[in-house]
């Protein structure tokens, strides 16, 4: 059975004023799967992920999510796109002023209509999912690292979105920390379906929750190569796609 | 079996027997956008109708997420509440799935520990009296911090960091004179204004130029000067601050050996300390300007009349003395500004909160050390 892109990037070209970023980049995210962007630092992994979650405006190209292009579609379309993805930030980017339930609660409010009590009851369940039950009246300064982006995880899971973008989602967490925060992700995509997409350079990571990567070169601007970690790091006939997956010189 | 059409939604069929029993088909997706409208209308259906059980049938559903089988959860306490039987039938193996995930009292945790003492009367007062101590002590600390500073870039001017200073001039100074002296001429022009409909009477249109030029150069120039320089730099500085307080620049910088006093606040004092009393000297001129526009407009004083006796009633001593009190005013402006952003801690609120706190702080401190200088004045 031929699988189902829901998400096409086509021809994708960036800028920062005179730097381009990234220059006709193309692939597809197949539905329910885990696919990991890797590159080296400065290679416009996280320019390509705000494009994809319509932060930000391509020079030219087109990102289909759904079939709808989010680089022309209208107000309405994009928010039923907005609807139907959620963002992990590299900083969690919870809001300050507000408790860790109600960052949950935000978006749900905002969009289901549903009751208080049924409300309270679904965060609470979200948040004994990241295991952070018990901490809901906590204010995202009270918590740690690792649980600020359980909390961010459990904010974008709010309104069960078919798609999760995670934008490096163990950086500066300690090794356990981080296998938690991968073990999650495995469990997210295995119970929900949730097709992710993961930025990060952190191999741990990629070997143990990728399907699929897609790897930027800082040189070329585009992609260098595609393909399951395993297959990258021992069959890749591109010496520095060895190198970045074996971490040698 | 009976259809009651009232209760029948796009989301779902009822189908009702005679001895109460009601079936609910629902149909094809059933999530967050939907549960809402669901809950309503069935939790209607059992206020009203008290069934005698409820089966919910799910051989139509397509998709059950969490908030689906919530809402079975929370239609199911709702009609075991009402002493009547529920039951879901033809779930397949993924509803199953949901269904035995969702249980809310399960996910019931004990309020994690904050580490905090329980309240009472003793504590809060406790708490405030530590606080307060602890802000008191990190005021002197600061204050001690810029004097010795301020000492240390007197005898090593090379200590300063010039460029910070002048990029701080141009921004609080320069940046500064159109709104300084837009509001000046204005406020000018409102005192000649109002001056001259008492005056008028007494054929006292002269003395508008000498009321003018003596409340704009010994009062309102410096405080009007210094209250704009509060709201517009003085929150700048406390907000700047703050936000390098909450993103560690501040501690990386004393980790790096500097002196974040001398490195971040003694610029922007001495910054302040030269443009204040420069825009308070523009303030009066512009002041002035709009007294002479009424005097020369509408009270037929010429332009040389009204020059004259402005400059008959002032002294050098009174612009400079309103320029010395404008640059104790900078100092308090500035270090305040400074003080209230390196108090900022935790979030972005914070920074926030101490810009806000630096206008209002700095303002008071305006008027309280005007009210001084006016005592000291009059003693004089």
């Amino acid at each position: 059975m031929e699988k189902e892109a829901i998400i096409q990037v086509k021809d994708l070209t960036s800028e920062h004023g005179d730097n381009l970023i990234l220059d006709n980049v193309s692939f597809d995210v197949f539905r329910k799967e885990i696919l990991v962007i890797a590159g080296s630092s400065g290679c416009g992994k996280s320019t390509l992920l705000r494009h994809m979650v319509g932060l930000d405006i391509p020079v030219s190209g087109k990102i289909l999510i759904n079939g709808i292009d989010i680089t022309s579609c209208d107000e309405a379309a994009f928010l039923s796109v907005l609807k139907k993805i959620g963002i992990l930030f590299q900083s969690s980017a919870l809001l300050g002023s507000m408790t860790i339930a109600d960052n949950v609660a935000l978006p749900i409010l905002e969009y289901s209509g549903l009751p208080e009590s049924f409300i309270q009851d679904i965060v609470r369940m979200k948040l004994c999912m990241v295991d952070l039950a018990g901490y809901e009246d906590y204010f995202p300064s009270e918590l740690s690292g690792g649980m600020k982006k359980r909390a961010g995880l459990a904010r974008a899971l709010a309104l069960n979105p078919e798609i999760l973008f995670l934008d490096e989602p163990s950086a500066g967490l300690d090794p356990i920390v981080s296998a938690e925060i991968d073990e999650l992700i495995l469990h997210i995509n295995k119970s929900i379906g949730t097709t992710i997409i993961i930025v990060t350079h952190e191999l741990e990571s990629i070997f143990h929750v990728a399907q699929r990567v897609v790897m930027l070169d800082k040189k070329t601007k585009g992609i260098i190569a595609e393909g399951t970690p395993e297959h990258l790091k021992n069959h890749s006939g591109i010496p520095f796609v060895r190198q970045f997956f074996n971490r040698t010189k | 079996m009976k259809k009651p059409e009232q209760l029948s939604s796009p989301l779902y069929d009822i189908s009702e027997k005679e001895n109460g029993e009601i079936t609910i088909h629902l149909k094809e997706r059933i999530d967050i956008y939907k549960s809402a409208s669901i809950l309503k209308n069935l939790t209607l259906l059992i206020k009203t109708k008290s069934p005698f059980s409820m089966t919910i049938d799910l051989a139509g559903v397509t998709y059950l997420d969490d908030y689906g089988a919530l809402l079975l959860f929370k239609l199911k306490n709702l009609i075991t509440a009402k002493k009547g039987g529920f039951n879901i039938i033809n779930a397949d193996t993924r509803a199953n799935k949901t269904l035995s995930m969702v249980d809310p009292d399960s996910y019931r945790r004990p309020v994690a520990d904050k580490g905090k003492n329980p309240a009472n009367i003793f504590v809060h007062l406790g708490k405030s009296t530590i606080e307060t101590a602890s802000n008191l002590r990190f005021l002197i600390s600061f204050f001690g911090s810029v004097v010795i500073s301020m000492v240390h870039v007197l005898f090593h001017p090379k200590s300063l960091r010039i460029d910070d200073t002048l990029l701080c001039m141009k921004k609080t100074g320069v940046d500064a004179l159109p709104i300084v002296g837009l509001i000046s001429f204005l406020l000018g022009l409102i005192m000649a204004f109002v001056s001259s409909i008492q005056l008028q009477d007494f054929g006292a249109n002269i003395y508008v130029a000498s009321l003018v030029a003596l409340v704009m150069v010994f009062e309102l120039g410096p405080i009007m000067t210094a209250i704009i320089v509060s709201g517009r730099s003085g929150s700048a500085f406390a907000a700047e601050i703050g936000s390098m307080k909450i993103s560690e620049e501040i501690d990386a910088l004393f980790t790096m050996g500097f002196n974040p006093t001398l490195f971040l606040a003694v610029p922007k004092i001495v910054a302040l300390i030269i443009v204040v009393p420069i825009l308070t000297f523009f303030s009066d001129i512009f002041a002035i300007a709009g007294g002479l526009v009424v005097g020369v407009l509408m009270l037929d004083l010429t332009p040389t009349s009204y020059m004259s006796q402005t400059l008959e009633t002032l002294t050098l001593f009174d612009v400079l003395w309103g320029m010395f009190k404008s640059s104790i005013f900078a100092v308090l402006i500035a270090s305040v500004g400074c003080l209230r952003g390196f108090q900022a801690h935790g979030d972005a609120a914070s920074v926030g909160n101490a810009a806000t706190s630096a206008v209002v702080s700095g303002i008071f401190l305006i008027i309280l050390f005007d009210s001084i200088f006016a005592v000291i004045r009059c003693y004089w």
